[in-house]
């Protein structure tokens, strides 16, 4: 646990890739194979289940502290991070614990099911014996939340560099369903023939937004232009009669979208399918409103499959007859896409996403600008010559939106972000004018930089109406220019209107107050675009 | 801010707290005839009174900062009377000079604070205990989160950053306040490892110290005759409103250390994208608040800036009489604020 904690330190310290990677890469050296295996699982968000409540975390952190619980709460809040609160507060450690990272995580996990008497005692003894460092990493494995500043990406860099194996291998070796439980390091990375997991799917090849004019990209014929499309990111893959669905979060969602399993019989043995999970319905999209009713629900009734069907909207082939085809050029992949396509037909559970066909750039345009009435986020834009490449790569893959809907709106409540942003007023409550009445209809978050967020910060203080816990009422005053993907009628919000992905586009300090918009507007985008 | 008339001895008004029988005023915000000032940072003594009465350690600061005023010194412990209250300053610990102000009236005291921070630094005037029926203190780092280690383990930790650094190649740049901060840091630094380059704020109040006859540690003011290429393996001590500034381009490769109370945090680290945070404050941590109030014996609690309801309602609970009063003091602010200005006309002056 030492040297997991000295490695933890390392990497919160500095924010230069160079620095984390050399670090990665001697602790990977350093440590052996469990622990090695159990940090790679932390840093691609594979942890131990939660065994033990925070509740009664905070509870045993405040008597041992001998504070009150809602002094610990208040400190919380300012804090902004529990494990860290937890390991602030407590007194300094009393013996030294030597146990490795592997050990700590088996004593998490047999916590599980356990006396909460027994919890107690096991965890009392755990910070009484670390130190602060640990205690703040032991803390981050029962509370189970573990963002390092360490993306998936840098680990499996590192581990690339440790293993003097090529990135992609290993990025592929990575993906899927694997625990430290399931599989051995030398499974997992060095055997020969990694276990036949018909399941593990490819890495996601990801686009950046397109950077100024898509002129500047060259000639149109290089290119290959579809509409976005507004659902969820997909990999469909059928091996050995098993269909496997994974999002893009690396998340396997086969049995949520059982519209798809005929296509275990449909689609031949070896072909994965790039594609969005798309809510679909009549030969044309729903909004994506319709889609988020489905997920996160344990069980997918027959009346949600009524209300929000799915279909897999295409665009890429990544293995044809068994074969990984990932480094053909998309213009080939798209043909052989095709061409599966063609020959297993589905009955529409899976679509061909268009080629949208055009020989100048402003009919491109033309295009994306009616994406809205189309149920579309914009476009995408892919060089016919480019190879499949994993995760965000520039270049070759471009996303061109279509601009956001905005609003100006007035800022009433204020609340203190967290981690980073923990002490700064950064998460905000927004309304619109309802005759002489403001009606809250949004909350944003970001967009802003930090020197606006502090002066923000400042200004809430000083202009507090009243407090509820960490939230703060303001004096109805600055006006910010929201910006939002969409809008949707909403019967929960008072405002009757739901907006998309609402973040600050500017600080509108030349508009006053009575010069923020109406609900009136809010309705009218809602009967243009809802 | 509403002001309700008391009979308060020392009452919390738009202007400052306010002696009303000596119609003088402790740290006044807006400027007053009299002001009894606690110690030199900007938000306890401004601009604009007519006096200022300021211990003797405290006024040559005070004076330089605001230039020409009417200041009259005074020692540690010796007693004055004005219209039958008698005032005296008593050490605060929080920088040289800085003092907590005892208040009597009628056999009634009061104490009002200031800053205050009960660890010897070597620097201030240690900390004294003052017993009165009311007390009023900060509460800047008033949660329990905030438990200072002894100085010493900081500056070997800082240190040991120079040194590295130093093998590195890499210069050294650290902040903290102007004044009390930096010659704090100063006197911690082990010059053996190289040399200490100051930001002109810093060596503007180093020098007023110094001529008080207190010895600092040799130091290098930065200035635009100093080719760059002298500065790795050194170290720069600037104020905190110089950093990311254009001036200090001029340090690489560079390595960045706060010192700060708030470095406590690692969202304040994170966001301040500091290397390093030296968890230093010249602020009493949660212990030494509870130690401090309740070694003066008050009854009576008066919470000023900082976690304020926060801690006004954890004495009650313990059973003090305690409430929470609005000033305009900023206590130690993670964006050093307190010594903005001084620092952006330094910049401003040594721009080429």
């Amino acid at each position: 646990m030492k040297r997991f904690a000295h490695l933890f330190t390392k990497l919160d310290k500095t924010t230069k890739t160079l620095v984390k990677v050399a670090a990665l890469v001697e602790y990977f050296g350093a440590v052996d194979d469990q622990d090695r295996m159990w940090t790679m699982a932390i840093l691609s968000h594979r942890r131990p289940k939660r065994t033990v409540k925070t509740s009664l975390l905070r509870q045993w952190a405040a008597e041992l502290a001998d504070i009150p619980l809602w002094l610990f709460e208040e400190s919380y809040h300012k804090v902004g991070d529990l494990a860290e609160t937890i390991a602030l507060v407590l007194p300094p450690a009393e013996g030294q614990h030597e146990a490795s990272l592997t050990q700590w995580i088996e004593v998490v996990k047999s916590l599980d099911k356990k006396e909460e008497e027994y919890k107690k005692k096991v965890v009392v003894d755990a910070w009484q014996g670390l130190t602060y460092n640990e205690r703040f990493v032991f803390n981050k494995l029962i509370t189970g939340g573990f963002r390092v500043g360490v993306s998936q990406k840098l680990m499996m860099r590192a581990l690339a560099q440790f293993e003097d194996q090529d990135e992609n291998v290993i990025a592929h070796r990575l993906m899927g369903n694997w625990t430290p439980d399931t599989i051995t390091y030398e499974e997992l990375i060095r055997a020969e023939n990694p276990l036949d997991d018909i399941s593990r799917p490819y890495p996601f090849y990801l686009a950046y937004a397109l950077e100024g004019e898509a002129e500047n990209l060259g000639s149109p014929e290089d290119w290959q232009v579809e509409r976005k499309w507004d659902g969820i990111r997909g990999q469909l893959i059928v091996r050995k009669d098993n269909l496997f669905v994974w999002s893009r979060g690396e998340e396997l969602v086969t049995d949520k979208f059982p519209e798809y399993l005929p296509l275990a019989d449909l689609l031949p043995n070896g072909t994965v399918i790039d594609g969005e999970i798309l809510p679909f319905r009549d030969g044309r999209p729903l909004t994506f409103n319709v889609l988020q009713t489905r997920i996160g629900r344990k069980n997918v009734t027959k009346k949600i499959l009524e209300s929000a069907p799915v279909i897999l909207m295409a665009y890429d082939l990544l293995e044809y007859e068994g074969e990984d085809i990932r480094q053909k050029p998309l213009r080939e992949r798209r043909a052989l896409l095709e061409k599966v396509l063609a020959e297993n037909p589905t009955n529409d559970i899976i679509k061909l996403s268009e080629v949208v066909a055009f020989d100048r750039w402003e009919q491109a345009s033309a295009v994306r600008a009616e994406s809205r009435t189309q149920f579309c986020e914009g476009l995408m834009i892919k060089r016919l010559d480019s190879d499949y490449k994993i995760g965000r790569k520039k270049g070759d893959w471009w996303k061109w939106k279509v601009d956001p809907l905005t609003i100006d709106a007035v800022m009433l409540y204020a609340q203190q972000g967290s981690g980073r942003r923990a002490n700064m007023f950064t998460d905000y409550t927004f309304a619109v004018w309802d005759g002489d009445n403001l009606v809250p209809f949004a909350k944003a978050y970001s967009g802003l930089t930090d020197a606006e967020f502090n002066k923000i910060t400042a200004w809430v203080r000083k202009n507090t109406k009243e407090r509820f816990g960490p939230v703060r009422s303001v004096k109805p005053e600055l006006v910010f220019e929201l910006a939002f993907e969409g809008i949707n009628k909403s019967t929960r919000h008072k405002s009757g209107v739901a907006v998309r992905f609402p973040r600050m586009l500017r600080w509108r300090t030349d508009k006053k107050v009575e010069d923020a918009n109406t609900l009136e507007d809010l309705k009218q985008l809602l009967e243009v675009y809802g | 801010m509403s002001f309700k008339p008391s009979n308060d001895l020392l009452q919390f008004t738009p202007k400052g707290i306010w002696c009303a029988q000596a119609d003088v005023y402790i740290d006044p915000w807006r400027p007053v005839k009299k002001a009894l000032i606690t110690h030199g940072h900007a938000d306890h003594s401004r601009y604009g009174n007519d006096a200022y009465l300021a211990t003797e350690t405290a006024a040559p600061v005070i004076k330089y900062r605001l230039g020409d005023i009417k200041m009259e010194a005074i020692s540690f412990g010796k007693q004055i009377s004005i219209n039958g209250v008698n005032f005296s300053f008593h050490p605060a610990g929080h920088i040289i000079g800085s003092a907590q102000i005892r208040v009597e009236h009628k056999g009634e005291i009061w104490v009002a604070s200031g800053d205050y921070k009960l660890e010897n630094d070597g620097l201030a005037e240690p900390f004294e205990t003052i017993p009165c029926h009311t007390f009023i203190t900060e509460s800047t780092f008033g949660l329990p989160v905030f438990n200072w280690r002894p100085q010493e383990e900081i500056f070997a930790d800082i240190n040991d950053w120079w040194r590295t650094n130093a093998a590195e190649g890499k210069v050294s740049f650290i902040t903290g306040y102007s004044l009390g901060k930096a010659q704090r840091i100063l006197q911690g630094l082990d010059t053996s490892i190289g040399k200490i380059y100051t930001h002109g704020a810093v060596e503007n109040i180093n020098e007023v110290i110094r001529s008080q006859g207190f010895s600092l540690p040799d130091t290098i003011r930065v200035t635009k005759e100093i080719p760059p290429k002298n500065y790795p393996t050194n170290l720069v001590l600037a104020p905190p409103g110089a950093l990311n500034s254009a001036w200090m381009k001029k340090f690489k490769p560079i390595s960045i250390g706060l010192a700060s109370g708030w470095m406590t945090m690692r969202g304040a680290r994170r966001r301040k994208a500091a290397e390093r945070g030296f968890v230093l404050s010249d602020h009493v941590d949660w212990k030494d608040l509870n130690k401090a109030v309740l070694e003066t014996g008050a009854e009576r609690v008066i919470v000023t800036h900082g976690y304020t309801s926060i801690y006004t309602k954890y004495l009650q609970e313990k059973g003090l009489m305690a409430q929470a009063a609005e000033t305009e003091f900023t206590g130690e602010s993670i964006d050093g604020e307190e010594d903005k200005k001084d620092t952006i006309d330094e910049i401003s002056k040594s721009k080429p």
